[in-house]
């Protein structure tokens, strides 16, 4: 009985008595969340263009993140260690294309897939054999003092890092709307051989999207390193995007948006209104679970490409 | 209008043979389709007249022959240097971006036309939106001239069979191709469908000067509106020629009718 309390009634009546709170841990809550589908964003620019589950997203986060960190750390000033990193990460993308993907056009998706496995291994240790393996503290200039909002706290940080997703996000969209090269993702995404046939060269554009994921995951890696200090972990966050790609759908960026919305507030209520009902740590499996429930009731996720089969 | 007057030799195709294994697909064809003409390939199902269309696209690597385009031998290795060149296509099984609108479509056959920068396009300022824009007006012509305007946003994956075959035309339109390859545009279209597409080839044809090569096995409709017949059967040509001559050759004949075995 007491249990069933503490799980119903008990968290709500602590959510109605203290408003202010429960704001603070949801606020908080979207805001980590943002820094999730930074992270997602970098997995939907690719399997859109390319239908590749690329689990080496984690990886080029963490690679991205320990070359800004470790160029700097050589006495680059931070707009050239910017540059050079973006540079590194777009030869990277080359690289990847010319002596793995560009050998398996073709292949089925789980051949794909295994190659981005062991890309995403090849990385981690790549990256911590030239940088090291120590957790280097990463300050870009965001300030982390709290305002109050209405009697609620806010971290700059956690608002710089809003920001920095909400642009990232406009600036992509546009980019797949309305330009040529967008454009040209999308086909090739959504046929490879009506791309061949307008004359949309495959591999110019996967390594074109491969540069941009890199990009992008390098913004992410910049983000959480401020957070976090650039560590081995880093990578390991490309796991909190899998159930916010399932949340969200694969192929939406504006599913990667709301879905790490959903799963970095949901995680952070759960824990701290219902956690101690269950002994805490909630945290760290609630967004699986929403993503399971999920999976059953909508596969293709909120704004995923409906699955339509004609007969 | 008047059909346009026939030109050079554009397109020359010279003893290719193409196997998939131990199965011949096409053995020694050769032809030539000539500018601004209409060219037919005929022939019943499994003649060998797609992969035909494949060869001169460059998705099939014949093994023996050549293909001589605006008299440079094609090479084999990439398929999208066709678009470059100015040869557009369509798909027998319409190969058309489903998720995306008409027009997205349509401008998407513009892309060879296209110069783009990545970090312009990314900002979509200055040059990029002012290409853009062109591109768009001319992709709008084309949609005018196919009679689309109503379905202009709709995603392709749900317009009508006979709508998607015109959508695709749009888009090899839109590359302002010197030769247009069609791979059965009247396929699977009813009448009326037929008619309007048999317009619209022709239309084609007499306002921009295109060289068209087209497969169809439609009799019919094949004679009335092409120069240049090719008839294929089993991946060997039975017969090359103006529609009248093919008409009333006896080896065509047979291989529409049938040949009585007694």
């Amino acid at each position: 009985m007491e249990f069933l309390h503490a799980m119903t009634i008990g968290p709500i009546v602590e959510i109605i008595e203290y408003p202010t709170f429960f704001m603070e841990v949801l606020i908080g809550g979207l805001l980590t969340g943002v820094m999730y589908s930074l992270v997602a964003l970098g997995f939907v620019l690719i399997f859109k263009a390319s239908g590749v589950f690329n689990f080496a997203q984690g990886a080029m986060v963490l690679f991205a993140a320990l070359t800004f960190v470790g160029l700097m750390e050589h006495g680059l000033p931070m707009w050239a260690a910017l540059i050079a990193t973006v540079a590194v990460m777009i030869a990277l993308a080359y690289a990847i294309e010319r002596l793995v993907l560009g050998k398996l056009v073709n292949q089925e998706p789980i051949i794909l897939f295994m190659a981005t496995l062991g890309i995403a291994f090849f990385l981690d240790g790549f990256g911590q054999t030239i940088w090291g393996s120590d957790v280097k503290p990463l300050d870009v200039g965001i300030p982390s003092d709290a305002i109050d909002v209405g009697g609620v706290l806010i971290n700059w940080f956690d608002i710089t890092a809003a920001v920095v997703a909400g642009l990232m996000v406009a600036v992509l969209a546009i980019f797949f709307q309305k330009t040529r090269i967008g454009r040209a993702l999308r086909a090739v995404a959504d046929d490879h051989q009506a791309a061949l046939s307008v004359g949309i060269p495959l591999k110019t554009i996967w390594m074109v999207v491969w540069s941009v994921a890199g990009i992008v995951g390098l913004v992410a890696g910049v983000m959480w390193g401020s957070k976090l200090g650039v560590q081995f972990t880093l990578s390991l966050i490309a796991l909190k995007a899998l159930p916010v790609l399932m949340i969200g759908g694969f192929t939406s960026i504006p599913g990667a948006i709301i879905g790490g919305l959903i799963v970095g507030a949901g995680e952070k209520v759960a824990e701290v209104f219902w956690g101690p009902a269950v002994g805490g740590a909630i945290e760290d499996w609630f967004a699986y679970m929403l993503a399971m429930a999920f999976l059953v009731f909508r596969p293709q996720g909120l704004f995923g490409d409906k699955i339509i089969e004609r007969v | 209008m008047a059909r346009p007057e026939a030109g050079d030799v554009i397109l020359k195709v010279e003893n290719i043979s193409l196997s998939f294994g131990g199965v011949k697909a096409l053995s020694d064809i050769s032809f030539e389709a000539r500018e601004h003409q209409l060219t037919a390939i005929i022939g019943p199902n499994g003649a060998g007249k797609s992969s035909m269309l494949n060869c001169i696209q460059g998705f099939y690597h014949p093994q023996e022959g050549t293909i001589t385009y605006r008299g440079i031998v094609r090479k084999p290795e990439k398929s999208h240097e066709a678009a470059r060149n100015g040869i557009a296509r369509t798909f027998q099984n319409i190969a058309l971006f489903k998720g995306m609108s008409t027009l997205d479509n349509i401008m998407t056959g513009r892309n060879t036309k296209m110069k783009s920068n990545v970090f312009l396009d990314a900002l979509y300022l200055g040059p990029s939106l002012k290409q853009e824009l062109e591109h768009r007006e001319k992709a709008e012509q084309i949609i005018e001239f196919l009679e689309i305007n109503s379905i202009r946003k709709t995603p392709v994956g749900r317009l009508p069979y006979g709508l998607q075959k015109r959508v695709e035309l749009g888009r090899a339109l839109a590359a302002e191709p010197d030769v247009l390859l069609l791979d059965e545009p009247m396929a699977g279209m009813n009448i009326e469908e037929k008619e309007d597409m048999c317009r619209f080839v022709l239309d084609v044809n007499e306002e921009f000067g295109t060289t068209i090569v087209l497969i169809e096995h439609d009799m019919g409709v094949v004679m009335d509106i092409s120069d240049h017949v090719v008839v294929l059967d089993y991946g060997k040509k039975l017969a090359d020629g103006a529609p009248d001559e093919v008409r009333n050759n006896q080896d065509v004949i047979d291989a529409y009718l049938g040949v009585a075995h007694d």
